[in-house]
Formats: structure tokens, sequence, C-alpha cells
């Protein structure tokens, strides 16, 4: 009978409440097995907001009367590599994105070619992990439109940014930041690479020359000072191989909450 | 006189299993949801009203944060434009400088993803055994022993009154105090603290944008998700306090084996 079951289930509630929340800080180790078990609810979460958003839901947009204020900068905003420090020394000119990987025709679009491609301006919000939101009005390039130009193989699962900015040095040297996102992401009519922010070129804070608006995720996904765009078939190759420097930090890959 | 043993009433099965796994399983999911939002919350400890957060202008109602001052770091809570000195409690807290403190916070030490991820999971765990539960609760009838009657609410006045000088009855059936906080979690503060939590979801905003109409935006949605927790911590208390007064080993017994003892003369009939 279920006594027996419902006992122990109450003496484990207790002695989690009477031990402290310590015995917990196990699960903060990326490969331990309680965190895989907690972790495993991430699937879930993908699976059922894929399915209930579909591939073409948009994001809510907003009016020019509800930006009130700058967009807050987070994450690296003013990275100090010599490549990126030359390229903002003039203004950005010599800039062009590479568009690499499983694709039929690889690209360097120079950044006056990418503005001069159909533009999408949106006022949207921006959602940090940590809890706050800001909205702003972003322009760019739609993303599906640059890789149609490339010209995606078949077995393209991804895309794959690489950007100037480094958050952090280890031993090895600095590393960089990257993020992922999947194809069907990457081809939604709200993501574009952007180089506007409020009527203005993309300030080097927020990610000049180029940074991603992913509008259906979290602000980590939103890559900024991207140099090059890359497709591929898997994300193991990159970083840690979770598919992204927050990934690889413990963050969902997928963020949509 | 064989003595002056109090006569027993009948023990009768009031919980059915469903109720007793789904209210154990709801508890550990709570204790769990309660410390890792603690820890979500510790990286932006302050709470605004509106569709964004305000950083250039103000429409926080609470914010908790530390100071430095002479004396050293201070913690300053802010609630409604009003600033408290909340040292080693809120703020700052022994060597910590956060808003909650450690204690109350799974992981103990600063970690949103992680956090995170315990977070999302409990709150997988609870929609599902709500939705269990539900189902479980129409086919038993059970959800009409939550629901007050017109002579519940008749009774109401009396039952404040015997509340009030801790005279309880041990029926059978829930008494209208108790359907109508029972009714308030299951129908009021669950709904509420999930479908605000989905609100904060920005894949759940392109998916149901009137979610978020419906609650005032996300910041407001994140304000309000904070407030059902409060309320939840209420009831908690509440329901403690209430147990213990009550009889603890008999409300225990019935939540834990489903069997409780009814008062005699409530059983006569």
């Amino acid at each position: 009978m279920t006594p027996f079951i419902n006992r122990r289930r109450l003496l484990l509630g207790a002695a989690a409440m009477v031990s402290g929340c310590k015995v917990f800080d196990d699960a903060t180790a990326l490969d331990s097995s309680l965190r895989s078990i907690f972790a495993s609810a991430g699937a879930l979460t993908e699976g059922s907001q894929r399915l209930i958003g579909g591939a073409h839901s948009l994001a809510p947009e907003y009016q020019p009367g509800d930006i009130r204020q700058g967009q807050r900068p987070n994450g690296s905003v003013n990275p100090d590599s010599a490549e990126y420090l030359a390229l903002a020394r003039q203004d950005f000119s010599p800039y062009a994105l590479k568009v690499t990987g499983l694709v039929d025709r690889p690209l360097s679009i120079p950044l006056h070619q990418l503005r001069a491609m159909p533009a999408r301006s949106q006022i949207t919000r921006h959602d940090c992990v940590e809890g706050w939101s800001c909205i702003a009005k972003w322009t760019g390039v739609p993303l599906s439109l640059v890789l149609a130009e490339a010209r995606p193989k078949p077995a393209a699962r991804y895309a794959v940014f690489h950007c100037h900015d480094a958050i952090e040095k280890s031993l090895s040297g600095l590393i960089t930041y990257y993020e992922s996102i999947a194809l069907a992401d990457a081809t939604h009519p709200q993501t574009i690479l952007a180089y506007g922010l409020n009527d203005a070129p993309l300030p080097i804070a927020n990610g000049a020359p180029l940074r991603l608006r992913v509008e259906r995720q979290l602000g980590y996904k939103m890559a900024k000072y991207i140099h090059t765009i890359e497709l591929t078939d898997s994300l193991a190759p990159y970083g840690r191989g979770r598919g992204s420097y927050w990934a690889d930090r413990g963050y969902e890959w997928y963020a949509g909450i | 006189m064989v003595g002056k043993a109090r006569r027993k009433g009948a023990l009768i099965y009031r919980q059915t299993r469903v109720t007793r796994i789904t209210h154990w399983v709801w508890a550990i999911s709570l204790f769990f949801l309660l410390l890792t939002g603690l820890q979500i919350f510790n990286a932006h400890p302050s709470l605004h009203i509106g569709k964004e957060s305000g950083f250039d202008y103000d429409n926080a109602i609470l914010e908790i944060g530390a100071q430095k001052t002479d004396a050293g770091l201070i913690g300053v809570t802010r609630l409604f434009g009003v600033s408290f000195d909340t040292t080693g409690v809120l703020g700052v807290s022994g060597d910590d400088v956060q808003a909650i403190p450690a204690a109350f916070t799974i992981p103990s030490s600063r970690n949103l993803a992680t956090g995170r991820v315990i977070h999302f999971f409990f709150a997988w765990v609870l929609v599902g055994t709500l939705a269990l539960w539900l189902l479980g609760a129409i086919l038993s009838g059970h959800l009409r022993a939550l629901i007050p009657t017109g002579r519940d609410l008749a009774a109401l006045p009396r039952d404040l009154a015997d509340h009030a000088r801790l005279r309880f009855h041990h029926r059978a059936g829930y008494n209208v105090l108790q359907k109508l906080a029972y009714a308030g979690v299951l129908f009021g503060l669950f709904p509420l603290i999930i479908l605000t939590g989905l609100c904060m979801s920005p894949a759940v905003n392109a998916a149901a944008p009137w979610l978020l109409d419906l609650f005032g935006g996300r910041q407001t949605a994140r304000t309000l998700h904070f407030a059902a927790m409060l309320g939840l911590v209420g009831f908690f208390l509440v329901h403690m306090a209430m147990i213990l007064a009550a009889g603890p080993l008999n409300e225990l017994r019935s939540i834990v084996t489903g069997w409780y003892r009814t008062d005699p003369e409530e059983t006569k009939e």
C-alpha cells in the first residue's frame, strides 16, 4: 500500500528542509548526474514551446512611444582586440561579414552592401536572462536573405556566430564569444542582423557593427560584434561543445524562457 | 465509572491516494521553486510595473541593494519609494552582498544558470501533477468538496469566530475557511503563478501575446509572479499554524494515510 511511499516522500522533504540548501550544490557541476536529471526538463520546454509557437509566430512589436530609454548594454561593451579596434577606428568601413561552413557559396559581404540590402525595422523587447527588459528599435537585414545568398547545404542544421569580444581570459588565451541558433530560428522573419539602434548606427556598447536579434529568445542568444556566420550540422567542435559561450557555462542552449 | 477516557469519533477515509501523493509532490516542488526562484530574483533584485524595467526612469516598486557608507556596506530595501536599512537580512547578510541571503537560495552560492535549470524542472513537476490532480478531482467528485456552498457561506461568520477561538470541528468535509483557502491556492494562486511565469517567456509571448496583455506586460507579470509567491508563503504559514492548532497527528495521518478521526458528535447519526 501507499502509506509507506508517502511517508518516505515526507521524510525526504523534511530532510531537505532541515539540512539547508547546500545539499543541492552538487547540481552546479555541469556533468553531475543530479544536474542532468534537472536539465532533462529543458527538452520538454523547447519541444512544447516550438510546438505552441510554431515556426512563424511573431514576438510582440511595440509603438515608438514605448521607447522610453536607451537600450541597456550588457555582456561585453568594449571589445579590445587589435583587429576590432582597427575596424572601430575607421568607423567599421573595412568591415565585411563572412558566411562560411555548409554553404554552396561562401560569402564576404561588406558592411555598406549589408546596409543596401532590404532592411527590416522592429520595435521589440530585449529580455535579459537576469530578469530585466528594455524596449528599443532595431534595424537590420533579415538573416534569411543573407543565408539565401550563401545557399545553405541540406546538411546544415545550425548557424554559429563568431564574435570579436572576449569575456574572459584562460591559460590558452582569450575565450571569444560565440553563439548558435537552429536554422529554423535563423530564417524566422524577425531574425535580423542589426546595424541600427533607435534610428542611429548601432553603438559599440550594443554590438557594432553587426549583432543578432532572435526575438523569441533571451538576450544572451543575440550575439554582438559578429565577424563570421558558420553553418554546421554539429555544435560539438565549438567551445566546450554545448553550442554557445553561456551554454558552455550552464545556461540553456535554447533560451525561450 | 470506568474513567474519563474521551469518546473517540469514527476514523474515516478522508483523502484519496491522488490527493495525498499530489499534496506531497507539490510540497516538495514548491520548496524548490521558492528557493531557486529567490536565486533567480537575486540576479536582478527589483520589481517593476509595466512592459520594461526603467533604468533611465523609475517604475520600480521594490529594489534591494547594497550601499557604501562610512560604517561599511549596508543593505537597503526600497519599497514603494520608502527606503529601509535591512543590513543582515536583505542586501547585505554576513559576508555576502546579495539581495536574498544564501540560506534561502538554491544553490547556496550565486548561480543563476543552475537556479533556472532546477526551477524549470519543478515548474514542470508542479504543472504535471496539477493536471493529474484536476483530472482525479473531477473524476472522484473531490472538486465539489472544495467549492463553498451557499450553506457554507452562511456559516462563514460562525466559522470565523470558531477559528478565532481555536475551536476546531473535525468533520468528514472541509469547513468553509478551509474550502476558501484551498480553492484560493488551487484555482487562484497556482494558475496565477504558472501563467505569470509563462508570461516571462519570450517564446510564449510570441505564441500567446494576449497573455502578456492580460497581465499588463512582462515586468508587471514578473512582479505578480513574485506577489503570488508571497501569497503561497503566507498560505504555508497559516496552513502550518492551523495543523498545529487543530491536532497535528490526526491532520498529518490524514494526508499521509488518508485516515482521519472525526469528532464524536460529528459522526453520531
